[in-house]
Order: C-alpha cells, then sequence, then structure tokens
C-alpha cells in the first residue's frame, strides 16, 4: 500500500513542480504550487508527521498561497514576457543545476543505507505533545525568537504597503 | 511487494523538487514567480527534514519544519510587500527590467 | 644637604614668572624678578661654598631617578667640589652684574620681559650644566644654554641677520653635540653608568692609552663637543656672527660663561683625558692654533664687537692650551679672569654703542675718553689686564698657562708668546680708535647712566686685582701635580711681549695715524686674506652647506619623498580603484546572475563538504 500511495503522489508533485517552473502564467504557477503542497502533506503522513501534514495544508497552503494569489490578482499580473536577460545564468544555469542534483543523489545514495525503509505507522512520535514538548523546553529560545520575527513581519509588511486613504 | 518505500526515495524526490526550485528561480522571469520557486525550494528541504526525522526516530526534525515554515510565512507577506511597492514604483513584475543597482 | 637645587631653581622661577605673566607686567617688577632670582642664587652659592669648607671631596646630592632602563639608572644629582664652586661663583657672580647692567642697557627695548626671561633660564640652564653630577645631566645644560643662545642671538628676530646668526649658533652647536652624544655612548658602553663618580673610579682599572684606544677616542669625541660650544676650529665660526645679539648676552654668553662649558667639560674629564694623552695634545694643539688665527683675524676688524668676538675666540684657545698640557687649574684660572676682563670689555664696548646711540664702527669712533670718562676708564683697566700687563689677572693666568706649555714643548710656547703679543696690539688697537683722537663720528656723546656704570666698575675692581685669587692653587688638589717650574727668562719674554704689543698699538695709532693704511697697502693680500675671516664662512658655505642643501632638496626631497614615497602610497590608493573598477563589472544588475553565482558557490561547497565528509 505506501509505495502505490508514494509513487502517484510523488508523480503528483513532480508533474505539479514542473508546473511551476514551466509555466509561464502566475496564477497557473501558483495553483500547480499548491497540488506541490498537498501531495506533500500526504507524503508527511506517510513519514509519520501528522501535525506537520496538517500544518502545511492550514499554513502552507491556506494561507501563504492564497496570499500569493491576493497579489496577483491585485497586480493583474499577465502572462510573461521574454525579455533579454542574463547571460551568465543561461550559460551557467543547465550545468549547474545538473550537477546540482547530482551532486545531492550522490551524496544520498552513498551516506543512506540501502535496507532504510518507511513503513507507514512505524513512527508514531509525530504527535502534537511531543512536538509541542520540544518546542517549549529544548527550543523555547527559537521559538521566541520567531515570534518575533513574526511580529516584524507583520509590521513590516503594514508599513511597506500602506496606503493612506484620501 | 513489501509495504515499505527506501527512504532514498523521499530523498530523491527532495532532490529533484529542489532542483526544480532553483531552475524556476534561474529562468523565470516574472518576479512572483521566482518567488513561489523560492516556497518550493524550502517545501523540499522539509521534505528533507521530516524524512530524518522518521529516520532517527526524532522529532527535531520536524521541529525544524515547523520553523521553516513560520519563517516561510514571516517572509512570503514582507516580500510580497516589497513586490507590491516594486510594481507601484516600476509598474513591471519583469526582473530584468529591475536592474538600477548597476548604475 | 645643602639644596643644590635652589642655585638652578631661583633663575627658572624668574624665568616662569617673567615667561608668563610678564607682558602685564611693568619693567620695574621684571627686573626686580630677574635680578633678584639671580642674586639670591648668588648668595645661596656664597653660604653653599663658605658651610662646605674646605671642600676638599665632592658633596653629592641624589634628588630623584629620572631614568631607569635595564641597568642604566641616571639620577637628577647635583654635585659640588672645588671645581664646581669656582665656576658658580663665576656663573652667578658675573652674570648678576650683567643682569643689573642690563637694566639700563635694554631700557628702551621692546620685548624687556622677553630679554629677562631668556636670560634666567639660561642661567637656568649654565648652572645645570656646572652643577651636574653625571654626564648626561651636564649635557641637558649643554643643550639648554645652546637653545638660550639661539633664543637670544635672534632676540631681535625682525632682523634677517640676527635669525640667520642664530641658526647657525645652533646648526653648528648641533655638530659638537653629535660629537659629545657620541662620546656618551662610548662611556656608557664601556662603564655602564654615566655617573662621574662612577665612570672617573671606574678609570683606575684602565691602562693609559697608547694609540688610538678607546679612551682617546672618548676623549676626541669630547673634544668635537668642546669645540662646537666654545667655538674652537674648526667649529668657531658662529661666534662672530653671534654679535648681532644685545650687547649683554654678547658678554654674559658669548664670553663669561656658556662659552667656557667646553672647557669646564675637559677640566671635569680631567681623569679621563691624563689618560688619553693623544686626545691631551689635539685639544692643546686646536687651542693654540685657533688662539693665533683669531688674534690675526682680530687685529684688522673693525667693527668692536668683531674685534671682541675674535678676542674671546682666542682666549678660549688658550685656555684649552692650559687643560691640553695638564695645567687644568691654570686654565681654569684663565676662565674666571677671561670672564671678568671679556664681560667688561663688552659691556663697556656695549656702553661706547649706547653713548653713540648704536654706532659699532671704530673708524667713526675717537676721543671718546673726555666724554665717558668712567667707560674709558674701566675699559682701559679690562685692556691691560687682558693684554697680561703684570701685576693685573690677566697676567697670572696667562702665564701659568704659558709655562705649561713650555713644558710641554717649546715651539707652544713661542707660538702662544706671539699670540699674547697680537692680543696686546689689537686690544690697545681698539682703546686708541675708540678713545683718543679726534672724534670722526656725528653722534652726540653721553655718559651711560650709573646701573650700567657700577657693574663696570665691579669688573674693572675684579679685573685688576683677580690675581689674587690664586684660584690654580686652589684647585691643584684635584689635579695630579703639574707646578712647571719658574723660568725667569721665560716671564720676561712673556712680560716684553705684552708691552711690545701695546708700544705697536701706539706708534700705529697715536703717534703715527697714517702708518696703518701704508702697511695695509704694502701688505695687500695678506690684510685682505685676515680682513674678510680667511673666507672661511664661504669656504664652508659652499663644501658643506650648498652641497647638504642640494642634496636635501633634491635627492630626500622631491627624489625619495614626492616620488617614492608618495608614490607608493598614492599607488597603493590607485590600484584599490582599479581593482574595484574590476570588480564592479560583477555587479551587472540582474538578479538572476546574482543567483547563478550563488548556485556556483552552493554546489561547490556541497562538493567540498561531501569530498571532506569522506563520501567516495
Amino acid at each position: 500500500m505506501d509505495p502505490i500511495l508514494f509513487l502517484i503522489f510523488a508523480a503528483v508533485a513532480v508533474v505539479c513542480g514542473i508546473t511551476v517552473v514551466v509555466q509561464t502564467h502566475p496564477i497557473t504557477s501558483a495553483l500547480a504550487l499548491i497540488g506541490v503542497m498537498g501531495s506533500l502533506a500526504v507524503l508527511y503522513l506517510l513519514l509519520g508527521a501528522q501535525f506537520i501534514a496538517a500544518a502545511q495544508m492550514i499554513v502552507y497552503a491556506g494561507a501563504i498561497m492564497v496570499l500569493f494569489i491576493f497579489v496577483i490578482m491585485l497586480l493583474n499580473a499577465g502572462r510573461e514576457r521574454k525579455t533579454r536577460g542574463s547571460f551568465l545564468a543561461r550559460l551557467m544555469g543547465p550545468p549547474l543545476l545538473v550537477l546540482l542534483l547530482g551532486a545531492i543523489t550522490f551524496v544520498i545514495l552513498a551516506v543512506v543505507p540501502r535496507d532504510a525503509m518507511v513503513k507507514f505507522g512505524t513512527y508514531t512520535g509525530g504527535t502534537v505533545e511531543n512536538l509541542g514538548r520540544a518546542i517549549f523546553t529544548t527550543y523555547l529560545w527559537p521559538f521566541e525568537i520567531t515570534s518575533i520575527l513574526v511580529l516584524i513581519a507583520i509590521v513590516g509588511a503594514v508599513a511597506l504597503a500602506y496606503k493612506e486613504l484620501d | 511487494m513489501p509495504n515499505a518505500v527506501p527512504l532514498s526515495w523521499y530523498l530523491a524526490l527532495s532532490a529533484v523538487l529542489f532542483t526544480l526550485g532553483v531552475g524556476g528561480f534561474l529562468f523565470r522571469r516574472n518576479i512572483i514567480t521566482m518567488f513561489m520557486s523560492i516556497e518550493l525550494m524550502l517545501n523540499a528541504v522539509n521534505l528533507t527534514f521530516v524524512a530524518f526525522s522518521y529516520r532517527l526516530r526524532q522529532i527535531d526534525g520536524q521541529v525544524f519544519t515547523f520553523f521553516v515554515m513560520v519563517v516561510a510565512a514571516a517572509e512570503a507577506a514582507v516580500g510580497l510587500a516589497i513586490i507590491l511597492i516594486v510594481f507601484k514604483n516600476r509598474a513591471t513584475l519583469q526582473v530584468d527590467d529591475l536592474r538600477t543597482m548597476k548604475d | 644637604m645643602q639644596h643644590l637645587w635652589l642655585i638652578p631653581a631661583l633663575p627658572l622661577l624668574g624665568f616662569l614668572i617673567n615667561g608668563l605673566a610678564g607682558r602685564r607686567l611693568p619693567k620695574a617688577v621684571i627686573h626686580t624678578v630677574a635680578v633678584g632670582t639671580v642674586a639670591l642664587a648668588f648668595v645661596w652659592v656664597l653660604k653653599t661654598v663658605i658651610a662646605l669648607q674646605p671642600l676638599a671631596t665632592p658633596h653629592v646630592e641624589r634628588y630623584f631617578d629620572w631614568i631607569r632602563v635595564g641597568d642604566l639608572r641616571i639620577g637628577f644629582d647635583l654635585a659640588a667640589d672645588r671645581l664646581t664652586a669656582v665656576m658658580l661663583l663665576v656663573v652667578t657672580g658675573v652674570g648678576l652684574l650683567i643682569h643689573i647692567y642690563s637694566i639700563g642697557y635694554m631700557a628702551h627695548e621692546g620685548g624687556y620681559y622677553r630679554f629677562f626671561a631668556y636670560l634666567n633660564l639660561f642661567m637656568f640652564f649654565m648652572l645645570t650644566l656646572v652643577l651636574a653630577a653625571n654626564f648626561l645631566l651636564m649635557f641637558v645644560g649643554w643643550e639648554g644654554v645652546g637653545l638660550c643662545s639661539y633664543l637670544l642671538i635672534g632676540f631681535w628676530f625682525l632682523k634677517k641677520s640676527a635669525t640667520n646668526a642664530a641658526n647657525k649658533a645652533f646648526i653648528v652647536n648641533r655638530i659638537g653635540d653629535f660629537g659629545f652624544t657620541l662620546a656618551l655612548f662610548l662611556l656608557y658602553l664601556n662603564f655602564k653608568s654615566l655617573d662621574f663618580g662612577t665612570v672617573f673610579g671606574g678609570l683606575a682599572g684602565w691602562q693609559t692609552d697608547t694609540g688610538m684606544g678607546t679612551l682617546t677616542i672618548i676623549g676626541l669625541l669630547l673634544l668635537v663637543g668642546a669645540t662646537g660650544k666654545s667655538a674652537q676650529i674648526p667649529l668657531y665660526v658662529w661666534l662672530p656672527d653671534a654679535m648681532e645679539g644685545p650687547t649683554p648676552v654678547s658678554a654674559l654668553i658669548h664670553a663669561a660663561t656658556m662659552v667656557t662649558a667646553g672647557v669646564y667639560m675637559i677640566a671635569r674629564s680631567a681623569p679621563l683625558f691624563l689618560k688619553a694623552p693623544i686626545a691631551m695634545d689635539w685639544v692643546a694643539g686646536i687651542g693654540l692654533a685657533t688662539a693665533f688665527f683669531a688674534a690675526t683675524i682680530g687685529m684688522v676688524q673693525t667693527d668692536i664687537k668683531r674685534v671682541f668676538a675674535y678676542s674671546t675666540v682666542s682666549q678660549l684657545g688658550y685656555m684649552f692650551l692650559g687643560v691640553g698640557t695638564g695645567a687644568f687649574g691654570a686654565g681654569i684660572f684663565h676662565l674666571v679672569t677671561h670672564a671678568f676682563f671679556k664681560a667688561l670689555l663688552f659691556l663697556g664696548a656695549g656702553s661706547v654703542i649706547h653713548a653713540l646711540s648704536g654706532e659699532q664702527d671704530m673708524r667713526r669712533m675717537g676721543g671718546l675718553w673726555k666724554k665717558t670718562p668712567v667707560t674709558f676708564a674701566v675699559m682701559l683697566a679690562a685692556t691691560v689686564a687682558i693684554a697680561g700687563i703684570p701685576p693685573f689677572s690677566g697676567f697670572w693666568s696667562k702665564d701659568e698657562i704659558l709655562l705649561s706649555a713650555w713644558q710641554r714643548s717649546p715651539v707652544l710656547f713661542w707660538i702662544g708668546v706671539l699670540t699674547a703679543a697680537m692680543t696686546s696690539f689689537y686690544v690697545f688697537r681698539a682703546i686708541f680708535l675708540v678713545f683718543f683722537g679726534t672724534y670722526r663720528g656725528e653722534a652726540h656723546a653721553h655718559e651711560s647712566p650709573p646701573v650700567m656704570t657700577l657693574p663696570l666698575v665691579v669688573l674693572a675692581v675684579l679685573s685688576l686685582g683677580g690675581g689674587a685669587f690664586q684660584v690654580s692653587k686652589w684647585l691643584a688638589p684635584m689635579f695630579p701635580e703639574h707646578a712647571p717650574p719658574e723660568n725667569p727668562l721665560l716671564l720676561a719674554v712673556s712680560i716684553s711681549a705684552a708691552f711690545g704689543g701695546a708700544l705697536v698699538a701706539w706708534a700705529l695709532y697715536w703717534w703715527r695715524p697714517a702708518l696703518p693704511d701704508m702697511i695695509a697697502a704694502r701688505l695687500k693680500w695678506l690684510y685682505r686674506a685676515a680682513f674678510r675671516k680667511y673666507w672661511v664662512d664661504e669656504i664652508y658655505g659652499a663644501t658643506v652647506v650648498r652641497p647638504l642643501v642640494g642634496t636635501s632638496r633634491e635627492v630626500l626631497w622631491r627624489g625619495i619623498d614626492v616620488e617614492v614615497i608618495d608614490g607608493a602610497v598614492n599607488g597603493i590608493g590607485r590600484r584599490a580603484l582599479g581593482i574595484g573598477s574590476l570588480l564592479r563589472l560583477a555587479q551587472s544588475g540582474y538578479i538572476r546572475s546574482y543567483a547563478a553565482w550563488v548556485l556556483l558557490g552552493a554546489v561547490s561547497l556541497l562538493i567540498a563538504l561531501g569530498v571532506l565528509g569522506g563520501v567516495r
């Protein structure tokens, strides 16, 4: 059962990912990105990370991507124009991408043992309590800092985009 | 068929998604789409973290994912605000037109 | 504890008061402070000398550690022995008289407070020099008096010739100081101390030098320093020019005290010189050569102060001759008597100049004995003293030196006698030109006020009767046995030389006044050479000064400073700009190219970390 689920959703993720990158219209890219996130949420569940999977859908797909779509619609972004761009990116980009993928894969294959398996239900530690306990004890300091960071982001976003009502 | 998936497949998927994200960032000209590529990269990294959390049977990987999500949210908010302002001043979303830093 | 420090401290106090507040003080307060502090210092000297009788051993007072580096310890130490006592009495006594004289002489000059402040500062440094118990402190005083000399020669600083003379004095002095400094280094190297007691005590373990030993080298270097300060060949050239300063300055600094510092220093270092006979011979030789040389120039000068300036150089040569032949006491004795009559000659000349409202050329003087009788009387007293006519002071001191010279070598004696004759000639010449005959000038002559004439009278008494002081006998216990036999024949020769010179002067300037010009015409070249000081200044200028200045300007300034150093510094700046403009090309402004660079870096890092982590 697991492999089938994995393959289906992995395929969805990759296809959506390619769509995000290749598509020219921003709205389509955004929707494809939502698809990626959804499939990733399923994969998180398979890996036993219940809270993260839920959070992924609620926060990422439900809030962040909605924000993206709002902005795209606000700006009335249309199809992308082809412009003459950086010569360097076009020159070095593809080889570097290949190199990147190759390097990461190489490292994975070298480091991770062949018989490491993922079976749904084996790891039940991804509960809310466990996560909460970790956040409020070991990682209390980063937690507080990130909450301040969010506050800064709120204030910053409002300060930046605020428009005086005439 | 065994009821398990090799861990390396998860990691390989993460690598592919990450590379797609980088490619999108390098080759897209719309600034919003570039932003979305960044989100794609972040998601790929999250997948790696969760996978290793499973492997090591520790919660720390998921904690990290949690924080990544929070930071991504903050970043998205501020970044989009900046894009709004840039659009207001330049009336363009083409990143190649935004090169006044050169001079 | 005699509180020796008070002696230099009192004039220092005078300097501080007059220097800092003098601008607002009335003249009466200024000169009272200045003269008062010196008078108090003189009183304290008297008290100290009497209290320390019989002063058989040096009385040392150590106040505090000045320098303490490694094994070098230099303290602010003052010492008094018989030699110091003699010098102290001369410096404070004659200094006091000159301070009093200055009240009258500088009465109409601007910068009144500045003059007295500098004069007090000079007294401070000179007294430090004399009282010092180690070479370094003496050097501090040495340099300090050089500074005050510079300040006072250039007192009328708006006059270009005065500032030039001041510069010349200081620079030439510096050359001598360089020799002195090298001597200090060698002394420290060999004796690990600069304290007089330690150094001279340590000499006991040294053999007398036969060739160019270490002691001889030290002695010669000290001699270099002394020639600078005491205006001997080859560093005498600054003294005649120093006459640009006010006359009291010429009297105090360039006759009685500062220029004698070199003689004092050699006398103080007697234990060292006695073990370096070659250095002693050089001292005597240079002294005699300078005495003869300067006398020939003094015979034909027309500016009254110049005559006395060259006379000072010549008489200093006599002192060097004295100490160089081992007659240390005699050299110091001559220092004392010379202080009396030379100061008197200068102050008297100042009185004459003051009376004639600034005239200094003797060809425009004459017949002044009626107008300025007191000045005439005291000048005559000084003249007979310097000429060496018995029984006045100069005779006693000069005679001892000549006898000591005979002991070393008869040649020295004969040249010395010839110089004595020339000395007598030129001073009497000056007297005849200034005071006798008919007045050849235009000014209205008047006698000087008592504040100026009274010190002159005191000095005249000292010049005439100074022979009674028997300085060399009192100093004899300090130096090894050196009593040249009394030789009546030599005595007779030297007395006749003195009278002979006077006679010739009388003949040429009173009996047959036309003769000097005729003689000058016959010996035209000789006369020209002497009158032009043998062109020594011009020679120095061409061989030393101009090449040095030229090298400094072209090579050191234009070549090295501007091109090399500035070039290097500016070059670095330009290079940085250049590299910057190269690196700027990477900043294309395209976000995507930046991203590409980041990716490149990330991939490299990834691969590197992987390899380092042992991934194969």
